[in-house]
């Protein structure tokens, strides 16, 4: 055995890259309470202090403090660089993406436009050089969706009934399994790409082999030049890490190396934490290592997680408000062997949120099961009581599909760590579509023809027959446009915008899943349940569209754990689902699709008219697969229970929601608070519910920080929103408001 | 079938007994509590008659949040003015294994017959009581509530000698039963008792004043602002036989 795997257990993973069996081989399950953590050090403090100054003052330059406008982004595009040249040597984990604190990279690949328009936006301006040499010479991705674009395609994705789509950003939520570079060292790695490389191909050189070819060069050259990032920090990084802070210090420099060269939409650091406990608890052990500097690792590499940053052109953040990556990260979990994998580290990392308070990143996510440790599942309730920071992912639903080794890739989506990548495709509004059925493919806010011109509801009342026959029909069209749609996008992103430095890290032979998404989703089921159980009556313009829609009578809503309602929730989900499954998906990849719409539930409102549940016109619809705002008519439990009922093993991309409770609805004291959260979360998750977003705190509090963002309390306030979590006064005034009016459960 | 005149229910009640509860809201109370935050439950008559079947089939989806402590609580309106029903109900919920407890104001109690033995049969299914000494003093209870309090004081007596368990919470009004003579009368009161569980003060709050002003009922406790947590603390201590640590 090498000397830096001395001590660990196991042998499949010393001869091929398999990190799952080192873990379980290795990993130590912890049944103990939090008393054993430590606070911050002395350095974790000062750099702490020093990053939130920054964050001051980038919040006083309008959100972004520093910005390149010279040199295009790569892995190697910046020497070494620090929080702070005086406070360099206390930094227990180094590497920026930039060659200063905060500062956005200039990452023209998948738009130089937008590249140019992030700058321009924040008063920067950049080299003129760069216009020419990414229109003149080298294309992006931007350029080549739009040379390959179809006027339908146009037209559809101008009017918004598809919409977010990853053609003027990175598709992001490609988790490079970024442990593999403690573990083995890129030596180690490379010789194994180089390996399948030779084996690539028979020698007839089809699309796809050469395709394979190119892009496993592409993952060496990666893989050398993070050896040179490494380097230039002063580490050699070509074998395995032989201690803890070596092991932190190698996994975060692959991650570094996948931000410096991309800007995804999501990008996530993947299932660290008990990887890394493996590595801590042997330094325990040998005695070069105390629970104080254990700590102070995992809080500087938290620290670095939250100083990661894009920029972004406004439209983006209109869909994706208060600067989100999501670096999202796990803890816990339970192991195929029915262990659980709660370690001390899945402490530690929670335990960031006390050190150094509540932050929106890393996203950082508790893989959740009744059977956790009881100790464990305490602490994370008590965790979200204090900092409403933390998501809850059902692990019994996620494991028997992706296995114990999985992360989370995105907001709340699932993916097999080095096993997997994912094709991310945004949304399909289907409660536009809804509309589209009722108005024969017309517009309702452009009064453009963009649907097929199939024959409209005519009818004074909607009849439910009609509508469903008509919605069935539109909604297939939605959904081949759409598969199209991603089809392409996801051809040239390839092309034009590659991850090599993550899909070096991932297995040669890829899982690839191909992610759809639908926004709407609450209003489509209240809809049909009016048009069903009430009388909804169209008032129609003068060209004969519906613009608005007149209720009589009571109907049941999603929200309420009324099977009436619930059922139809069901019906859509999977009837949209095998809707799209009926396509031909890019690279053979595997279709799946979510119910989570972000912060872009605000924007996909806007452009959607009135609907027939009561929905006004141009207003936000609900978020992720909540209940719509006001539907929710019993109480929490009644809420969650119809959420629950949602087969995840149709939205294997994920069914988030998003839960706001005042803590004195939980109980009287903290504890009781904590123990109440525990039973919701039981309770939810044991009926086979995936995603629970947890915040608990009371609407005054989110009107004080609207009204007075400057209160030093609130400059870490962070709320969990669907799949993520934001600092509330970095959300734009438009989306506080939208909060505020979602339902926050209350003490009755 | 015996149905209970319903005034809502809650999925998710969290502090009106241990752990995770489904509330039933029953119609009617006599008691005319000035700072009622639900003057709508007054009203015995309801267009929502459920039987004990169907509220327990409804309860019963929430089991998966119960735990080992959670279960059902009846409250109001004041619930033992349906006690044929609730009855029904609890020997139903004692059957299907369900934690069952009573939010009681007390008003109905009376050793009287037929009345008590349905209530000493009622004690077998219940596992908790939540009850409050609206007021220690006779006639400032009468004041605060247009109804005597010597039968629901006696209430408290026979619960303690059959050792039921009972908490007890107290609303604290300023003005009216803030008063520290009030309290320590209650205290020495409470100290009589063998089956307390638990003792919390609530502030008194005017988030039902709403309902008093929709249904055009004169609100007297106007401008009568909340308790601070300081003086919640410190009536509790009392309420406790506590020294107070928070000071006076």
């Amino acid at each position: 055995m090498k000397q830096e795997w001395r001590s660990f257990k196991g042998s499949h993973w010393t001869d091929d890259v398999n990190v799952r069996d080192f873990i379980q081989n290795n990993y130590t399950p912890y049944d103990g309470d939090q008393s054993f953590l430590e606070g911050p050090t002395e350095a974790t403090n000062k750099l702490w202090a020093k990053v939130q100054e920054l964050q001051k003052q980038e919040r006083a330059k309008n959100g972004v403090l520093d910005m390149e406008t010279k040199v295009v982004s790569g892995i190697n595009a910046y020497g070494p660089a620090y929080i702070d040249s005086d406070t360099r040597d206390l930094e227990k984990v180094v590497g920026l993406q930039t060659d200063k604190p905060l500062k956005r990279a200039f990452m023209p690949y998948g738009g130089i436009r937008m590249a140019e328009e992030a700058c321009t936006t924040y008063g920067y301006t950049p080299d003129p050089e760069l216009h020419k040499i990414f229109t003149e010479y080298h294309k992006t991705h931007n350029q080549a969706v739009f040379d390959a674009y179809t006027p339908e395609m146009k037209k559809a994705r101008h009017n918004k009934i598809i919409t977010g789509l990853p053609d003027t950003y990175g598709r992001g939520r490609i988790v490079g399994d970024y442990r593999r570079v403690a573990l083995y060292g890129i030596d180690f790695l490379i010789e194994k790409k180089k390996e399948d490389l030779a084996y690539c191909g028979s020698g007839i050189m089809t699309d796809d082999i050469i395709r394979q070819r190119e892009e496993l060069s592409d993952q060496i050259r990666a893989l050398k030049q993070m050896k040179e990032m490494a380097a230039g920090y002063g580490f050699d990084i070509s074998k395995p890490a032989s201690n803890a802070k070596e092991a932190v210090q190698w996994l975060y420099f692959g991650y570094l190396a996948a931000i410096r060269s991309q800007n995804g939409a999501a990008m996530s650091v993947g299932r660290v934490s008990t990887f890394l406990d493996i590595y801590i608890d042997r330094d325990l052990k040998e005695g070069t290592l105390t629970e104080k500097e254990a700590q102070e690792l995992i809080d500087h590499l938290v620290l670095k997680l939250r100083m990661v940053k894009f920029a972004r052109i406004p439209s983006y953040n209109q869909l994706f408000s208060g600067d989100p990556v999501w670096a999202t990260l796990e803890t816990a979990g339970l192991g195929m062997d029915g262990r659980h994998m709660v370690t001390k580290n899945d402490y530690r990392f929670l335990h960031t949120l006390e050190n150094m308070g509540p932050a929106p990143e890393p996203n950082l996510t508790v893989l959740y099961s009744s059977k956790l440790p009881e100790n464990y599942k305490k602490y994370a309730a008590y965790i979200s009581v204090k900092t409403s920071s933390i998501q809850y992912e059902n692990d019994d639903v996620m494991r028997p599909i992706w296995g114990d080794d999985y992360s989370i890739c995105c907001c709340v989506s699932a993916t097999q760590t080095g096993k997997e990548m994912q094709f991310f495709g945004a949304r399909a509004n289907l409660a536009k579509c809804l509309l589209y059925a009722i108005n024969g493919g017309i517009d309702e806010k452009s009064g453009d023809q963009v649907g097929p011109a199939y024959k409209p509801v005519t009818s004074d009342v909607l009849d439910y027959d009609d509508v469903m026959a008509k919605y069935d029909v539109m909604m297939d069209w939605l959904a081949g446009l759409y598969v199209n749609v991603l089809n392409l996008i996801q051809y040239m992103h390839d092309k034009y915008y590659y991850e090599a430095a993550e899909m070096a890290l991932i297995d040669t032979d890829v899982r690839r899943t191909f992610a759809t998404g639908i926004a709407g989703f609450s209003h489509v089921v209240d809809s049909l349940s009016a048009i069903k159980y009430a009388k909804v009556t169209p008032v129609r313009n003068e060209n004969g569209v519906a613009v608005d829609f007149k209720i009589e009578g009571d109907f049941p809503r999603y929200g309420n754990d009324d099977d009436r309602a619930d059922e139809i929730a069901v019906w859509l989900l999977k009837t949209f689902m095998k809707k799209l499954r009926k396509y031909h998906t890019y690279r053979n990849s595997e279709p799946t699709t979510s119910i989570l719409t972000i912060t872009s539930n605000v924007v996909y409102g806007k452009n959607t008219g009135t609907l027939p549940d009561g929905r006004p016109a141009w207003t936000p619809l609900a978020p992720g697969a909540n209940p719509s705002y006001g539907a929710e008519k019993n109480g929490l439990l009644a809420s969650l229970n119809s959420v629950a009922k949602l087969p995840y093993e149709y939205a294997l991309d994920g069914i988030s929601n998003t839960q706001t409770v005042n803590p004195g609805a939980l109980g009287h004291t903290e504890e009781e608070q904590t123990e109440t959260l525990v039973h919701v979360l039981d309770g939810y998750f044991d009926r086979g519910a995936h995603h629970l977003n947890v915040n608990v705190f009371g609407v005054e509090k989110l009107k004080d920080a609207m009204e007075h963002p400057e209160k030093p309390e609130y400059a870490n306030f962070t709320i969990r929103v669907s799949g993520y979590a934001v600092k509330f006064i970095d959300l734009t005034r438009e989306q506080q408001l939208d909060v505020i009016a979602r339902t926050c459960h209350d003490r009755i | 079938m015996i149905r209970g005149a319903i005034h809502s229910t809650e999925s998710f009640g969290s502090v009106d007994g241990p752990g995770i509860r489904f509330l039933i809201f029953l119609k009617g109370c006599k008691m005319r509590c000035r700072y009622c935050h639900n003057v709508d439950t007054w009203d015995p008559h309801s267009n929502d008659l459920r039987t004990a079947d169907e509220l327990l089939e409804q309860a019963q989806r929430y089991r998966s949040y119960w735990g080992k402590e959670g279960g059902i609580t009846v409250s109001g309106g004041e619930p033992l003015l349906q006690i044929d029903f609730l009855l029904d109900l609890f020997q139903k919920a004692k059957a299907l294994g369900i934690n069952t407890v009573i939010d009681t104001a007390g008003q109905p109690f009376t050793k009287e017959e037929p009345f008590f033995s349905k209530f000493e049969e009622l004690m077998r299914y219940t596992d908790l009581l939540l009850m409050d000494i609206k007021h220690i003093d006779p006639e400032e209870h009468k004041k605060l509530t247009g109804q005597p309090n010597d039968n629901i004081l006696e209430l408290f007596r026979y619960l303690s000698d059959i050792d039921k368990p009972i908490w007890i919470r107290h609303v604290l009004v300023p003005g009216i039963t803030d008063d520290d003579g009030y309290l320590h009368r209650t205290r020495d009161f409470i100290a009589t008792l063998r089956n307390v569980k638990k003792i919390e003060v609530l502030p008194y709050h005017a988030m039902g004043e709403y309902k008093w002003n929709e249904l055009g009922i004169p609100y007297s406790l106007k401008g009568v602002e909340s308790p601070s947590a300081q003086r919640v603390k410190h009536a509790e201590c009392i309420l406790r036989g506590e020294s107070d640590i928070v000071g006076k």
